[in-house]
């Protein structure tokens, strides 16, 4: 089995409001799967379809092999984007709680939190009420209770939100360590620094629709532009940019480098390569610079989207 | 253990833990067994002081033997110092007040003319006694007059006391009757109380997941309607709990009080009567009454009250909390829930006054009848008729009724629910709670 979790055609209808239009997602066993897409695009609809939270109109959901059942709500450990535990109730009790309900026993629950509380050194907080603590603790709880279970399937939806760069970190951390351990995680986001940093693959939804998807690096291939950053050092600058222009597309750059070099952004044409263009710049001088400008997931985001708009 | 049960637990324990709760549970029945002592105390202190009444009496017409000392009231001829004299005495504050009987031709006359002075605005009670007394003279003067013998009119009064019967071969009396209105009356009341105090604390509880947003954590374990369903048993139990605990509260303490300072309950229940009521009251139902009184409270169908009491207050609870659940998850903070209270508590209330109203007078009126049928009533109005008895068919069709409405409330709400509890920001209207309705899945 290739795909921990396979939707098919999923419709989902709120009225008249369509909110996702025959999806289709498959993510991979022990991948990080970014689910893109702006505000409102369906991003919470499907992660809530995929939490049996709310039922699809039509089409299927398989997860490891069956059809999605309500006993798969232990298998899966979410963290929806906006975060909440009971102000008013132990940190302890709560957590043991929220255990139960996915179906651990009361003492198995006791011996994966005690263990979760003392990774994250937070065992002094086990008798405090959530009210009592700063948010960046309530968020370290609120993380505990979503993977105590070990769940094949975990949710995040906006994990990094409202933590600090240190404690986004460390759940960067461990995010990634659990993978490593064998979890599946689907990753929503808009912050797309974090998606090149953590995802291994791709889905990107836009109004209701699923627009792209697929390995973040074949996306990336596929969104190049074969445009060269490159920096030269000459005693002819107009002379080579004026060259260049009659055999590339040439445009101003707007990086910096350390002396007073001549610095283009240069696309290749269809008939030509890197390597033509390279040993044009150094039959010209001095090379300082050169790379190949890679799509950023946010520009393959706000160029899909405006593509779809 | 199952998730239900999960939640029910946790519900009940958050429930029991609250201090308010813990407040409200031992310390209403303490507070109102106090209120019930003050009174008493206080009323047998306000009666213990003897009220001195002088009287001048120029009529020559009454004699010490109209004016015979009660336990409240003491009588003093003071005819020989003359009106001007004795109204100076009572105005310095030396007696309680004066009756000034003038001297007259006629009977009619003397009936109007006679006065009373006191320096502070006299009791009705003891200006009922005067007048009883002048009056009973007065007419026993009259009937001197005609000619007619007082004895014989004595001898013919013969008092007549309806014994009433129903077919199940129940007896009653009129004071029975009254006592039967006041547990109905009660019971009734008690349940709205409860419904709506526990109805609340539903709706709260879902407000609060809801604005602290764990709800949608929870939900992704559970079901919305386990949820709902769990939050309600929970509440209810707590409910239960507490009434138990009233009730083992309210049964100790008056053993208690009743023991230690030697306080009858009877005479609590009418220790609001003015002491020379009480006494006529004593006299007119007698001793033996009192007692049968008390073996008519043991008659009463107590263990179907209290069967029935549990029915209607779970499946009235259940109907309500329902209904306070599905508000709860519409909307975002409690002052939203405003507009959509109005509608809950409505019948809630006119089921009170409906029972009041009707069952008093005629517990098995039409009205009566048909609001104890009607399930947005029947667990208020049937309680207050159960104490009159009220046949088996009835309560069936009464409590099919209420079960089926519940359950389709029940459905309902959930509906309503499932999809509120997810909605944030807008304040949703009646139209779009129709819209939640019709979601699929």
């Amino acid at each position: 089995m290739k795909n921990l979790l396979e939707i098919n055609n999923v419709v989902k209808n709120y009225g008249d409001f369509r909110a996702l239009n025959d999806v289709s997602i498959h993510i991979p066993k022990g991948s990080v799967y970014g689910l893109l897409g702006p505000n409102g695009a369906g991003k919470t609809s499907l992660i809530r379809i995929i939490n049996q939270i709310t039922m699809p109109d039509s089409g299927n959901i398989i997860l490891d092999g069956e059809p999605l059942s309500p006993k798969h709500t232990a298998y899966i450990g979410y963290l929806p984007e906006e975060r909440g535990l009971y102000k008013s109730m132990k940190v302890g009790e709560q957590a043991l709680y929220l255990a139960q309900l996915k179906g651990l026993s009361k003492s198995e629950a006791k011996k994966r939190l005690q263990y979760w509380f003392e990774k994250f050194d937070i065992s002094a907080w086990w008798g405090k009420k959530i009210e009592e603590l700063s948010k960046g603790m309530a968020q370290k709880v609120q993380f505990i209770v979503t993977v105590m279970h070990n769940p094949k399937l975990l949710i995040f939806d906006e994990p990094f939100s409202g933590f600090d760069p240190i404690n986004a970190q460390l759940i960067a951390k461990e995010i990634l360590q659990l993978r490593d351990e064998g979890a599946t995680i689907i990753f929503s986001t808009h912050r797309m620094e974090s998606v090149e940093e953590m995802c291994d693959e791709i889905a990107l939804i836009h109004k209701s629709n699923k627009i792209l998807d697929g390995k973040l690096s074949d996306i990336k291939r596929q969104f190049r532009t074969n445009t060269f950053q490159v920096g030269l050092h000459t005693d002819y600058p107009k002379e080579v940019e004026a060259k260049l222009k009659e055999i590339f597309e040439v445009f101003p750059a707007d990086f910096k480098l350390l002396g007073n070099e001549l610095t283009l952004n240069v696309k290749l044409n269809q008939n030509n390569s890197a390597n033509e263009l390279l040993s044009f710049l150094t039959s010209r001088g001095q090379v300082q610079h050169f790379v190949e400008l890679i799509p950023s997931a946010n520009d393959i985001f706000i160029q899909a989207v405006n593509k779809n708009n | 253990m199952s998730k239900l049960k999960l939640i029910i637990h946790r519900e009940f324990i958050a429930k029991v833990r609250n201090k308010s709760f813990i407040m409200m549970t031992f310390l209403s029945p303490l507070l109102l067994v106090a209120m019930g002592a003050l009174v008493f105390f206080l009323m047998k202190k306000n009666d213990e002081k003897v009220k001195e009444i002088v009287y001048v009496d120029n009529s020559g017409l009454f004699s010490k033997d109209d004016f015979v000392d009660s336990e409240s009231i003491h009588y003093q001829d003071y005819t020989s110092l003359g009106i001007e004299e004795t109204k100076k005495k009572v105005e310095a504050g030396d007696y309680y007040g004066a009756l000034i009987i003038p001297k007259q031709d006629s009977l009619e006359v003397l009936a109007k003319s006679i006065e009373f002075y006191s320096k502070d605005s006299p009791g009705m009670s003891v200006i009922n006694s005067l007048e009883t007394k002048i009056e009973t003279k007065i007419r026993n003067e009259k009937l001197n007059d005609f000619g007619i013998d007082l004895a014989q009119i004595n001898a013919s009064k013969i008092p007549s006391n309806i014994k009433m019967y129903n077919f199940s071969g129940e007896e009653s009396s009129k004071l029975i009757n009254g006592l039967k209105i006041g547990v109905g009356a009660i019971a009734g009341y008690l349940l709205m109380m409860f419904v709506i105090i526990y109805g609340t604390s539903v709706m709260r509880s879902v407000i609060e997941e809801k604005t602290s947003r764990i709800v949608e954590i929870i939900v992704s374990s559970v079901k919305p309607f386990q949820l709902m369903l769990g939050k309600i048993i929970g509440n209810a139990s707590a409910g239960l709990l507490q009434f138990l605990i009233w009730g083992i509260l309210i049964f100790i303490i008056s053993t208690l009080a009743s023991a230690v300072f030697g306080v009858n309950m009877v005479e609590m229940q009418t220790a609001n009567l003015p002491a020379e009521q009480l006494e006529a009251a004593k006299q007119a139902v007698g001793i033996d009454k009192m007692q049968l009184i008390i073996q008519e409270i043991l008659r009463l169908p107590i263990l179907k009250m209290f069967v029935l009491f549990i029915f209607y207050f779970l499946g009235g609870f259940m109907l309500y909390s329902s209904l306070f659940a599905a508000v709860g998850a519409a909307v975002d903070n409690e002052t939203d829930t405003q507009q959509f209270m109005l509608p809950i508590m409505a019948p809630l209330v006119l089921g009170v006054y409906v029972g009041f109203a009707t069952v008093m007078n005629d517990p098995h009126g039409s009205i009566a009848v048909l609001f104890s049928y009607i399930p947005f009533t029947s667990p208020i109005v049937m309680l207050m008729r159960v104490p009159f008895g009220v046949s088996w068919y009835e309560l069936a069709i009464s409590m099919t009724l209420l079960l089926i409405t519940f359950v389709f409330m029940v459905w309902l709400a959930a509906k309503i629910y499932r999809v509120g509890i997810l909605m944030y920001g807008k304040k949703p209207t009646y139209k779009d709670l129709y819209k939640w309705i019709k979601y699929k899945g």
